[in-house]
């Protein structure tokens, strides 16, 4: 079995919620407050949310999107905010961007719905990660796929979700090192394929132990087939 | 003595068959670098109310992980806790004219304090508006203080605000359990939580045959629907307008309701709504009024495991976490959207909102239609709950709070 130079070392993370002062009773004021608020927020109300309300797959993508459905109930609006995938956007400011872009487009067709108060407020909050090391790390593909198994949600989601910021590349962790550490390029497409919105992270992490191995079973045919020397 | 001896003691362990054995490593792996780090938790009572209820349980289990955590009690007399108590009802915005009296006895029982508590640990957290002037003792010390706040503040009394504000903005951080109970503070404020022990007696299995004696002693029938609102008999938690969606859904359906809550002798506007409730109910033996005894957690248990669904239709809320409790139980729920609820109950995801006596009403008769999608909520309330709303994320959340704290001051 192949082995990598750089061992992929595993860590989770714990993030605390900070409660910000901006806040929003109308779409008008949604739009302001999308347009000021920190990067740590937009985080927040997109990565963070999606990792702690795993659990939904269908309709529930990011605070925004609820708020707008359940306090502003605007459907439509909601339904634009939901579809944003945070895998197409490789910065924070690009994520804002395209929030923006949709609030905005909205508020301009529709001022009069802009300027209607919401059932409850919007407030702005914003993550402090702090990251600590699992204490174990993998060198080949049978330790990565133990690894897998034991980390938490937290572990799970911080190497295969929001770690697309720290990366800056449509991609993940996991993907990252396979292709660069062992070489795995179709298995590392692979895993960054399934789909985070329609899985709950405990169905994501299944796929990706199914691949890893379907991978690991390629590896031990080729190698039972290999011929065997003789001296 | 000021410190708590905490008996009987879950061990963390056996929250691997409730959370997984990945998030009680991650618990340790955070717990790793805060190893032999002094915590004390200041609050003013011992028993009763729910910041004793999970100090109990969640000081053992840090005690486990490494931390060498203490809890202390703050004393007080008779006056002391009647000015706190006004300063509490006041600080949820009940109207109230403090005279100097009151702010000298509070100093007064602050100094008093001050000398009993040892308050020398690197990590002290300071529960509620009783103890909160304790900040005096911090001075010159690196130590970290933070406020724990269990109490709306969104509408507070101003002269007590005035009074406690300064005493707050010394504090490293705040901690509030929802957003909206916030305010404009000069030091960082956080959100945690509320959350409820899963290995309590109040969220623990119960055998099937200890639920069917319980609805056999309160004469309730197990094969009806049985709609449930588990709550003190307080206005604000509209115990009246339940039995009016009840009577709504009662022309559709044949179901039941139970309005439980603790005794209410002791509690004189406690006894006038019960009697408001009594008369409302009269005439329908299918309304089951329960007075419960002040601690009854097993029957609450099983009362909220033979629900068909559990309704909570506060006026107004604190955090609300018996809506946490019916989650966690897998039950759906009808709950207003008040307070720290609909952080619970995610509108049709898990569990349903509404706004009015035939909001709930509908909901209600919505869900008894379609049982598929009722148990489709409690299943996802029940996995919202394990991931936002257990003690051992609230474990977690202080862990990486004095983690955070100890990083930033580089010890």
């Amino acid at each position: 079995m192949n082995s990598a130079e750089t061992r992929f070392e595993f860590f989770t993370v714990a993030s605390l919620t900070r409660i910000g002062n901006l806040s929003a009773g109308t779409l008008a004021e949604l739009l302001t407050g999308l347009e000021q608020c920190s990067d740590a927020s937009i985080f927040h109300h997109t990565f963070q949310t999606l990792g702690t309300h795993h659990f939904l797959t269908e309709g529930f993508s990011n605070d925004f999107a609820q708020w707008v459905l359940a306090d502003a109930n605007r459907d439509a609006l909601a339904e634009q905010l939901a579809a944003l995938d945070i895998r197409d956007y490789p910065s924070i400011a690009a994520l804002r961007e395209g929030l923006c872009r949709v609030v905005r487009a909205f508020c301009e067709q529709r001022p009069e719905h802009a300027r209607q108060s919401a059932l409850e407020r919007f407030y702005f909050c914003e993550s402090v990660e702090v990251t600590v090391p699992f204490g174990f790390a993998a060198a080949n593909l049978d330790e990565f796929r133990d690894g897998i198994v034991r980390i938490s949600h937290a572990s799970f989601f911080f190497h295969f979700i929001s770690s697309r910021l720290r990366l800056q590349l449509r991609t993940n962790d996991f993907s990252h090192w396979l292709a660069n550490g062992l070489g795995l390029m179709s298995l590392a497409e692979n895993i960054n394929r399934i789909d985070i919105y329609t899985n709950t992270l405990d169905s994501a992490r299944a796929k990706l132990l199914r691949l890893l191995d379907r991978e690991r079973r390629k590896h031990e045919s080729s190698a039972d087939s290999r011929p065997h020397s003789t001296r | 003595m000021n410190q708590v001896q905490i008996a009987g003691r879950i061990p963390l362990d056996d929250y691997a068959a409730v959370i997984g054995a990945g998030e009680l490593d991650e618990l340790r792996a955070l717990a790793k670098p805060l190893h032999g780090r002094t915590v004390e938790m200041v609050n003013s009572t011992a028993v009763g109310g729910g910041v004793a209820e999970i100090l109990n349980r969640f000081v053992p289990l840090a005690e486990e992980l490494g931390l060498r955590i203490r809890w202390d009690v703050m004393t007080g007399g008779e006056d002391f806790f009647e000015v706190t108590k006004a300063f509490h009802n006041a600080l949820h915005g009940s109207p109230y004219h403090p005279e100097p009296r009151h702010f000298d006895i509070f100093r007064a029982y602050t100094e008093l304090n001050l000398h009993r508590l040892s308050l020398d640990s690197e990590f002290v957290v300071i529960h509620d508006p009783q103890p909160a002037a304790l900040i005096s003792a911090r001075k010159q010390s690196p130590a970290h203080w933070i406020w724990r706040c269990h109490i709306d503040l969104s509408h507070p009394d101003r002269a007590v605000w005035e009074f406690l504000e300064p005493y707050i903005s010394h504090y490293d951080g705040a901690i509030f359990s929802s957003p909206e109970f916030a305010r404009q503070l000069s030091i960082p404020q956080y959100l945690f939580h509320p959350a409820i022990d899963p290995l309590s007696e109040k969220n623990r299995d119960l055998p099937p045959e200890f639920i069917a004696d319980v609805l056999s002693r309160f004469h309730i029938d197990p094969l009806r629907p049985i709609l449930t609102q588990i709550s003190r008999f307080d206005r604000l938690k509209d115990p009246v307008g339940v039995i009016r969606a009840y009577q709504i859904v009662k022309r559709y359906f044949d179901c039941q309701l139970v309005l439980a809550g603790g005794s209410a002798s002791d509690d004189p506007e406690g006894a006038e709504v019960l009697k408001e409730v009594r008369h409302a109910a009269a005439g329908d033996t299918d309304i089951k009024v329960l007075e419960l005894p002040a601690w009854a957690p097993l029957e609450v248990n099983a009362l909220q495991r033979a629900s068909t669904i559990v309704i909570q239709k506060s006026l107004r809320e604190g955090f609300g976490l018996t809506v946490s409790e019916a989650l966690w139980k897998k039950k759906p729920v009808v709950a207003s959207a008040v307070g720290g609820i609909p952080t619970q109950v995610i509108h049709k995801h898990t569990g349903l909102l509404a706004h009015s006596v035939e909001g709930t009403a509908y909901q209600i008769r919505f869900l008894l239609s379609h049982p598929e999608i009722a148990t489709r909520l409690g299943e996802r309330g029940h996995a919202h709950v394990k991931e936002n709303f257990l003690i051992t994320q609230k474990l977690k959340r202080y862990l990486t709070l004095f983690l955070m704290l100890a990083r930033k001051q580089g010890t």
